[in-house]
């Protein structure tokens, strides 16, 4: 039965969650189908996560080897294919907790960067799992800065092979996943050197362990990388080459080939690889950032309601801790975030989807726009959702600290985000650049990509509300983002150079303008996150209530970010003093209209419990009950423990004895 | 500290790869043989205690936290004469092991709230202790798990029919001698949290369990025989302990972020990357701009924070001295001012801890770095002892209350004292700091003007907005719940008025010239990156103009280029052994790379060279497809 606490706050939904649910998956069919998927992986009893809390790391990683296993005979019979639409939801369903991601990584890039014949020579041994492969580019002493890679790859004419060496020990590659323990074969990406000439960094396809017995191969030293905050489940590794010879056919050689004589040749446009990367940013933020946000939202918001402490009104009975004004300010605004992030992703998967189209006409016009968005979504978007998680987390008091809550392991998941794939304060800099170059190219009169126009006209104005109700219209309040966000990259822009003409050496000037730079472009991307917001309610079906309370929490987010960010907007007078106590008033009116709805809102996320995978955020309510009868489950439960017999006992003897 | 570090017995693997039941039996393991040891080498001064503790446990819980730090102190002060001689010299020798049971599963900083019962049965002179709901059951206490025979209960009080709200009872758990849990009670581990991997929290449910008349504590509140309910004189003594506790948690924040500082600092100066100007090597990223934004400020704020904890043992030595002597009229200032600090500084270092993290990318994550067990260890602190929001309200109800007395005309001491400028100000109707302050950004002292006029203006919005919602509505509860989010900024901006303040005042008492110039560069980039991250209040508050803004951002920068030279310096001086940090990253040698090595080669994964995954389901996966 359900919490009657829970129950009650059903009752009153503004909309139909059911529609909602369908309009969050893109149409009643797809709802349809996720929830097959997700009902065929959760009823077997392989892919359960329910012990997951309490095992060691070698059994995580077991576990995940066999799930990964399994999967391939369960789609085989459900007949799922990898390119059928189930796909995505099934990684959704499994939580990510699966082994061999890496191989499909290293599939791809194979189909990327290598030539026919090695498609055809590798794709179907890998589709087969004859072989594991992982994808080995981060070194311990290098990451998201490629050309500073320090394993050498040497052509030798005589023997027509590259001998593959980790000349110091900041070489060794550190962190590909499924390398510690599973792979068989890895892409490595080394210096190129032929006949004492260094050609940069290429992709080189390397054995490192036997097809029959799993042994290291001569030359490779291979190993786990130790305990992380997260991913218990996945083997990260370390490589180190010693003198390992591969066939000159193992480099990948699309764009550029060495030849039997040693004569380096490029061929074809690598700009396709380049647009691979930005893909990979963009689609790391669905499953792998906003997913977790929203269950996190979904466990502190049910459990906040089910909670009750201390009275709001004397007499009466203890208060949700939902209906506390400062609990509302720190979840709503995180599930706002969530249905922004959500409707922005949907936004960029367009923009890709499109993008893709034109490259494969050989237009290559959008990509540094692309580019530039690619790396300041993903990094504005992971930032945002970790904080959001961990806030989250903090609002569910001690029992959040719990891994039973599953909140631990969703934030410590969510935030390696902000490193893979590029670290973040590098990604806001790439968009900063971007920016800035936009800027002075529209300054000129010269054309610049659509999103980017507004940098041309930054006006002097004021915001025109005169009273708390105008910072609901969507156009004050994106039009105070936009000017917020023009002036942050004029500023930096005019200060840049500056410095130049000051006679700063270029590099020192774009130095000391970094920390700027981050927040203008930062700046720029929450504007197009709040402008996306208020265009996607505009477009929303106006039946069932959707419409309205979308505008709500579009309002929400916008004003929260006003709120937080109060300086930016206030700096040159743009928004007054007054106007500031405006946006705080209807902010925080705001709270106590969503409120109602919080339940509902979160609950056409649609997660099942299982995976939830929380005793606070069960559909139910039963978080007490479930708490108790988990804990009981604990492997520390099972035995007395042998602390006791140990330690304890001589302690507690040998002092009794001595009295 | 030579002594443990030393002494063979107290070596063991690394923490990192050994599981919850392993690690709780390692630290068993130390805690017994620290107890031995503390006998042999017959140290007996609290002082010492804590630091041969500190050492053996490398500032990590323990099993015995709850009873060294609870248990023995509460006999101490709660328990009768008679009482002390029964309890406290088998609990001083361990035969008794006790944890202190207050929180329950449906209830935590809001004590009225406590469900579990003692009813007293004059018949037998017995208390009947009860957990009459799934709720009521007690959970997180630390050391119940596994470990205590005796818990210090926190049960609502029934006698003749009424209850008398909350009182301690000692109750025995399990069996002296067998350890089995005994009858009526149920004992248990709560299972894995984030961190706190070695401490065995439990529940307890209680089922008609009775204990004698004798062992509820009496030294203040009394049950007669027949059952008679003495009251206690004053129930405000309590609050010295908890005063005590926040001001260590204080103490905690300083340390913990300076430990992730130290790390991450040490890490940056190691670690090259990129290149700054074309050709030249790869500069260590501890020179790039960013890098030193996210760095520098947090460095500067674990010196705030130690001068702070500081601060705060000293006060609460010199009221206690006070209390001891009768008088409390020290009390609710300090009870409101320890509140908020701890809620500030535990919330601003659980956040810094993390950017230290962050700041060393990808290796921060792995848990060699040790920056993940500072953070899991540190960030309950963030709920317990009172949660921080919670916490947050209790200053701003002090505050508002200040106010309230100084607009009807009365002058208010300590540190809310500039709220008597504000009667001054009353005949203007708009907001007090609508008066420009001459703030100049390079003098530490002017901007604890600024600081205060900051707050100032909040306490007085928050006070103003709480009135104006009172004449709305007929419920004072309703009006002050309205009012919350505006409560807790006042009392976080009177928080960081009063850190800014205390670490300027710091400044004129260090003699050493050069050590007084770093620390006055610390405490301007403190005090001015506060300013920067809160701009809208400044500038809303019509403290700083836009131009002024612009300048302090800029000088921001500037202090950073001028502390990079001292940032390895300044994180050594907090003279933390490598083996307390628990760092592969912030060894002091800085030899990260090869000890990285080293390390992930211990990693469980590794025990065989190939994985017996392989065998189970590799092969025959293969070998099908």
């Amino acid at each position: 039965s359900v919490n009657p606490d829970l129950a009650s706050e059903r009752q009153t939904a503004s909309f139909s969650v059911e529609k909602l649910t369908a309009q969050l998956d893109g149409g009643v069919e797809h709802t349809r189908l996720r929830r097959a998927v997700v009902e065929a992986i959760e009823c077997d009893p392989v892919f359960s996560r329910e012990n997951q809390y309490f095992q060691s790391q070698n059994e995580r990683y077991e576990s995940a080897v066999r799930k990964a296993v399994h999967l391939q005979k369960k789609m085989h019979e459900m007949g799922w294919t990898e390119n059928g639409p189930e796909f995505k939801y099934i990684y959704r369903a499994l939580s990510g907790d699966v082994a061999f991601l890496l191989h499909r990584v290293f599939m791809r890039s194979i189909s990327v960067l290598g030539s026919d014949e090695q498609i055809a020579k590798w794709i179907p041994l890998a589709s087969q799992y004859q072989l594991i492969g992982s994808y080995a580019q981060t070194e311990l002493g290098h990451g998201t800065y490629l050309q500073g890679l320090e394993t050498t790859a040497v052509f030798d004419t005589t023997t027509q092979e590259f001998i593959l060496n980790t000349p110091k020990i900041s070489a060794m590659k550190w962190w590909p996943g499924d390398m510690g323990r599973s792979a068989t074969h890895t892409v490595v990406f080394a210096q190129l050197y032929v006949h004492g000439k260094s050609y940069g960094v290429h992709p080189f396809i390397v054995q490192i362990r036997s097809l029959q017995d799993h042994s290291l191969c001569p030359g490779v030293t291979a190993g786990d990388i130790g305990p992380k905050m997260n991913f218990e489940h996945v083997d990260n590794g370390y490589l180190m080459l010693q003198n390992v010879r591969v066939p000159r056919e193992n480099m990948l050689n699309k764009f550029c080939k060495v030849q039997p004589d040693g004569t380096y040749v490029r061929q074809g446009s690598q700009k396709i690889n380049y647009f691979t990367m930005t893909t990979v940013r963009i689609a790391l933020i669905s499953d792998e950032v906003v997913i977790p946000l929203m269950k996190a939202c979904t466990i502190a918001i049910r459990y906040s309601v089910v909670r009750r402490q201390s009275k709001l009104k004397p007499g009466e009975q203890e208060a949700k801790i939902l209906d506390y004004q400062t609990q509302q300010e720190k979840l709503l605004p995180q599930l706002a975030a969530a249905y922004a992030f959500h409707f922005l992703n949907n936004y960029l998967q367009e923009l890709f989807d499109k993008a893709y189209r034109e490259i494969q006409k050989k237009n290559f016009d959008m990509l540094p726009e692309l580019h530039a968005f690619s790396s300041g979504f993903k990094a504005m978007v992971t930032q945002y959702c970790t904080s959001a998680v961990e806030v989250c987390l903090r609002a569910c008091g001690g029992h959040g600290y719990s891994s039973l809550s599953g909140l631990p392991s969703l934030y410590t998941k969510i935030l390696a985000s902000c490193i893979y794939e590029g670290e973040n304060t590098i990604l806001l800099l790439q968009t900063a650049r971007f920016l800035i170059k936009c800027f002075k190219t529209a300054s000129t009169g010269q054309p610049v990509p659509p999103s980017v126009i507004y940098l041309a006209a930054v006006k002097h104005g004021k915001c025109p509300a005169k009273n708390k109700l105008d910072f609901l219209h969507p156009d004050i309040y994106t039009e105070a983002y936009q000017h917020m966000a023009a002036r942050l990259v004029s500023s930096t822009a005019a200060k840049l150079q500056d410095l130049i003409q000051s006679g700063v050496k270029k590099h020192d000037a774009w130095n000391q303008c970094t920390v700027q730079m981050v927040q203008a472009a930062k700046a720029h991307c929450h504007y197009m996150t709040v402008k996306n917001f208020a265009e996607t309610v505009e477009k929303l079906d106006t039946k069932a209530g959707i419409q309205k309370i979308m505008k709500h929490l579009c309002d929400l987010f916008a004003l929260h970010g006003i709120f937080s960010s109060a300086g930016f907007f206030l700096h040159d007078g743009y928004v007054s003093g007054a106007q500031m106590d405006m946006v705080t008033a209807s902010y925080l009116d705001l709270l106590a209209v969503i409120r109602k709805d919080a339940v509902p809102l979160v609950d056409a996320f649609d997660f099942t419990d299982k995976s939830l995978n929380s005793a606070l955020g069960s559909y139910d309510g039963q978080v007490y009950q479930r708490l108790y009868e988990w804990a009981q489950k604990s492997p520390t439960n099972k035995q007395i423990s042998p602390a006791y017999e140990r330690y304890l006992k001589p302690l507690l003897h040998n002092m009794q004895s001595k009295m | 500290e030579a002594l443990v570090m030393n002494d063979p017995d107290f070596q063991h693997e690394d923490l990192n790869f050994l599981s919850r039941s392993q690690r709780y039996e390692q630290a068993i393991r130390k805690s017994s043989l620290m107890v031995k040891k503390l006998r042999e080498y017959g140290i007996a001064n609290p002082e010492e205690i804590y630091w041969f503790k500190s050492f053996v446990h490398r500032g990590r819980p323990e099993p015995l936290d709850l009873h060294l730090g609870m248990f023995l102190p509460t006999l101490l002060t709660q328990a009768t004469p008679e009482q002390q001689d029964r309890f406290f010299m088998p609990a001083w020798n361990l035969e008794i092991i006790g944890t202190y049971a207050q929180t329950e599963m449906g209830h935590g900083t809001h004590l009225r709230g406590l469900e579990t019962t003692a009813t007293y049965d004059p018949a037998t002179q017995e208390f009947i202790l009860n957990s009459p709901t799934v709720t009521s059951i007690k959970w997180w206490p630390g050391g119940l798990g596994k470990t205590s025979n005796h818990a210090i209960v926190l049960a609502q009080l029934y006698t003749q029919g009424q209850c008398k709200g909350l009182h301690a009872f000692i109750v025995p758990i399990r069996q002296l001698g067998t350890h089995k849990p005994l009858p009526g009670i149920t004992v248990g581990d709560i299972g894995p949290k984030f961190g706190y991997d070695e401490m065995d929290n439990g529940y307890l449910k209680m089922d008609n369990f009775r204990i004698p008349r004798e062992n509820m504590l009496m030294k203040y509140a009394q049950v007669e025989p027949d059952g008679t309910y003495v009251k206690p004189l004053s129930d405000k003594l309590t609050y010295g302990t908890m005063v005590f506790i926040r001001s260590l948690i204080v103490g905690d924040a300083a340390r913990s972020l300076s430990q992730a500082c130290t790390i991450a600092i040490r890490y940056s100066a190691v670690r090259h990357q990129s290149e700054l100007k074309p050709g030249e090597p790869e500069p260590q990223i501890l020179d790039y701009q960013t890098q030193q934004y996210k760095l520098f400020p947090l460095l500067a704020t674990a010196y705030a924070f130690h001068f702070v904890g500081a601060y705060m043992k000293d006060t609460y030595r010199r009221i206690s001295g006070d209390i001891n002597e009768g008088d409390l009229s020290g009390l609710p200032e300090l009870h409101a001012l320890t509140a908020g600090l701890k809620a500030f500084t535990s919330w601003t270092a659980s956040a810094g801890i993390e950017e230290c993290r962050m700041a060393c990318g990808g290796h921060g994550y792995s848990r060699c770095s040790g920056i993940p067990d500072i953070y899991v260890t540190f960030t309950p602190s963030c709920t317990y002892e009172g949660e921080n929001t919670v916490m947050m309200l209790q200053t701003a109800r002090f505050l508002v209350k200040s106010y309230n007395q100084v607009i009807s005309g009365q002058r208010v001491t300590g540190m809310v004292s500039y709220l008597n400028d504000l009667s001054r100000q009353r005949i203007q109707p708009q907001h007090v700091a609508a008066r420009t302050v001459t703030v100049r950004i390079n003098d530490p002292v002017s901007l604890v003007e600024a600081y205060k006029a900051r707050a100032a203006w909040f306490v007085e919005a928050a006070a103003k907005n709480l009135q104006a919602e009172l004449n709305h509505r007929k419920s004072k509860e309703d009006a002050w719940n309205r009012t919350s989010v505006d409560l807790v900024r006042a009392s976080e901006a009177h928080c960081h008025y009063v850190i800014v303040k205390l670490f300027t005042a710091k400044l004129s008492e260090i003699s050493n010239a050069a050590v007084r110039a770093v620390m006055t560069e610390l405490c301007l980039l403190y005090a001015l990156y506060g300013i920067s991250k809160n701009t809208g209040d400044f500038l809303q508050a019509g403290i700083l103009t836009d131009t002024q803004i612009t300048q302090v951002n800029q000088r921001v920068k500037e202090l950073l280029a001028i502390i990079r030279p001292n940032a390895v310096a300044l994180v050594d001086s907090f003279d933390f052994h490598d083996v307390h940090l628990g760092s592969v990253l912030g060894r002091y040698d800085g030899n990260v790379y090869e000890n990285m090595f080293e390390w992930a080669k211990k990693s469980p994964l590794n025990n065989t060279e190939v994985h017996e995954s392989f065998h189970k389901h590799l092969k025959p996966m293969q070998a099908k497809l």
